[in-house]
């Protein structure tokens, strides 16, 4: 008996050092899914260059991100975080500081927002801005003969019914906030952002939560425009072939930053860096953007070395696009629960 | 509590049979469960080193503005329409299948009742979406057939959501109806019959009564879930998709406000108990 105890208590042992030893080369990152980190052929080139297995894992939406680190103390290595949530998840001690000197790419970051106050605190580096891109408004080609340039054309009676807006309280929000022309960090008018959408609603079609639905409805040729993400605008045309083309409105439009960050507790602090470094690496972005399509990064080398005429580098680099979009600042989460309270009466007023 | 089980031990005997199931419930119902009420009274969640104290404010939530009210009433009226509808479609199916069909094909179409079971329920509502929408399968084949063109395009309206909902949950209907049905002795049906009363007659005076336990049973079981249904409404119902249940979930998943979205819950199920106690007399009375 106590030789079959003992028998077992070795196995035991046996298999938890094997799993310690797999664990200590894996390196698990937390980030939206199809977005970047876990193209099959980034991994691969990152794992064979590295010996890191890389494990992905994802989130739908900001709070969730931060729900899974705070339930998995320990568990993920890298996590992109959108900057405007950085702050919240420091504040919660759910980020470790980063020693940039050992991210060789972070060098080439540009400078705005490598110092963006959002991703830097006393000092330290919290998060490495990845990419960025824009909450516009995207079109149907089949749908336009010429592109829209204002975002009035969501209230278009021609295109009644065939609108569609993401439900996501801030977004929407903020939305009403440029047609409305407001600073979409300072919002002082809130009755003209509900009077703005209030009156969208009868435009609309359904609300989408993901780039899946939104490709679907364009594919199937159910809808002619609505707000979309420029990357995913992209991405679309350039990996499905769909006839989608963004818009920039003169109004303006959200500008988002995204960035990495290493999570309290990761036990493969060497492996995240070497994963982020990867990621702002230009050779990877030009593969990203010409595979699959992606926003603009963060990168000013990477972004040189795009083509000329490159979405990325000729539309949202050029200076008169930089001057009307406005960069989101972090919201509370009284804002956050306001915004909800406000988004979801208006859901129910147009049912 | 002893006395009233009958047999030579009291209640001895019984516990190693019933500890499992007691234990289980008590582990994956009660703590969870236990859990959420006591969020629903605190001011924020006890994670990483936040504040709390207790409050009634998310309960005062749901009285302070008209929103949270009118849903549930959308919600409830939601739950009695799908279950309506299940009773239509689902008692004449559970009646062939009980008292007409024998052996194989009873066999053939038990099967097809219950095989949308056998599927994931979001599979089932991503399908309805593909079958429902404008260029979809039922307008395809409808014009394909039709002479004229008609325009169908039922995607993200509340008919889309009735259809999908009635789809995920006739089966329950089917099956308790069928279970009293087929408990039903033929010879009360015989003596109706050759007593003279019509085969209407006999159906709403033998049959139906004998059976109102299963449509009860089956109207409970899809009511409750339907009240707090989300995923269908936000997917098939597109600007008419906002329900009770889709609050509760945005509560959870985009605010992190846990506390407002259990409040919310535990009103609906003190709403739904209501409704439930309310009914009881009145069945008993038409049992």
């Amino acid at each position: 008996m106590t030789k079959l105890l003992g028998k077992l208590a070795a196995q035991a042992v046996l298999l938890s050092v094997c799993a310690v030893s797999a664990h200590a080369a894996e390196l698990h990152v937390l980030n939206w899914k199809g977005y970047g980190a876990d193209e099959p052929w980034a991994v691969e080139a990152f794992e064979k260059a590295t010996g890191h297995k890389v494990v992905n894992d994802f989130f739908n939406s900001e709070q969730e991100m931060l729900t899974k680190l705070r339930t998995n103390p320990g568990l993920y290595d890298v996590v992109m975080i959108n900057a405007a949530f950085t702050g919240q998840a420091l504040a919660e001690s759910l980020i470790q500081p980063i020693d940039t000197a050992k991210i060789p790419n972070y060098a080439d970051i540009s400078g705005d927002k490598a110092s963006s106050p959002m991703l830097n605190q006393d000092g330290k580096v919290y998060g490495v801005p990845w990419v960025w891109g824009l909450t516009a408004i995207a079109v149907n080609d089949k749908s336009f003969e010429t592109l829209p340039t204002s975002i009035s054309v969501m209230w278009d009676e021609a295109h009644k019914g065939r609108v569609v807006i993401r439900d996501d309280a801030v977004e929407a929000i903020q939305f009403g906030a440029i047609a409305s022309g407001q600073d979409i960090n300072d919002i002082k008018d809130m009755d003209a952002v509900k009077e703005k959408l209030t009156s969208l609603m009868p435009q609309i079609r359904t609300f989408w939560s993901s780039e899946n639905d939104w490709n679907q409805m364009v594919a199937s040729n159910q809808i002619d425009i609505g707000t979309y993400w420029s990357g995913s605008a992209d991405r679309a045309k350039t990996q499905f072939n769909l006839p989608v083309s963004l818009v920039i409105p003169e109004e303006g439009a959200v500008a988002w930053l995204d960035a990495f960050s290493i999570p309290v507790g990761s036990d493969n602090v060497e492996g995240a860096e070497a994963f982020i470094n990867y990621m702002i690496d230009p050779e990877f972005y030009v593969e990203w953007v010409t595979k699959v399509g992606a926003p603009v990064s963060a990168n000013e080398k990477a972004v040189a070395a795009l083509p000329e005429d490159a979405f990325n580098r000729a539309v949202m680099g050029d200076p008169k696009v930089a001057d009307r979009i406005q960069f989101q600042a972090p919201v509370t989460d009284e804002q956050r629960e306001k915004y909800l309270a406000i988004w979801q009466e208006l859901k129910v007023e147009a049912k | 509590m002893a006395t009233s089980i009958r047999g030579r031990g009291g209640i001895g005997p019984a516990l190693p049979l019933l500890t499992p199931a007691y234990l289980w419930l008590a582990v994956a119902i009660f703590l969870p469960l236990s859990a959420m009420a006591l969020f629903s009274f605190m001011t924020d969640l006890p994670m990483s080193g936040r504040d709390w104290s207790l409050t009634l404010e998310h309960y005062a939530a749901f009285f302070s503005s008209g929103l949270y009210v009118t849903l549930l009433w959308a919600s409830v009226r939601l739950g009695l329409e799908v279950t309506l509808w299940c009773a239509v479609i689902g008692f004449p199916a559970a009646y062939v299948l009980a008292r007409v069909l024998k052996g194989r094909a009873r066999e053939a179409i038990f099967l097809l009742v219950i095989l949308p079971f056998w599927s994931n329920g979001l599979v089932r509502i991503f399908s309805w979406a593909m079958v429902l929408r404008e260029g979809g399968l039922l307008d395809t084949v409808l014009n394909a057939i039709s002479p004229f063109r008609i325009d169908i395009d039922l995607m993200y309206s509340y008919p889309a959501v009735i259809i999908g909902l009635v789809h995920s949950y006739v089966p329950y209907m089917v099956l308790t109806c069928y279970l009293t049905l087929q408990a039903i002795d033929n010879a009360l049906i015989e003596a109706a019959r050759s007593l003279g009363a019509s085969r209407l007659q006999t159906l709403r005076r033998v049959v139906l009564p004998l059976a109102m336990p299963g449509l009860l049973a089956g109207s409970v079981l899809i009511f409750v879930p339907v009240v707090g249904s989300f995923m269908e409404p936000r997917i098939l119902g597109g600007r008419t998709g906002t329900f009770y249940g889709t609050v509760i979930e945005d509560q959870f998943v985009a605010v992190f406000n846990w506390p407002l979205g259990a409040a919310l819950s535990f009103i609906l199920l003190a709403v739904v108990l209501v409704i439930l106690s309310l009914s009881a007399p009145i069945l008993r009375r038409v049992q």
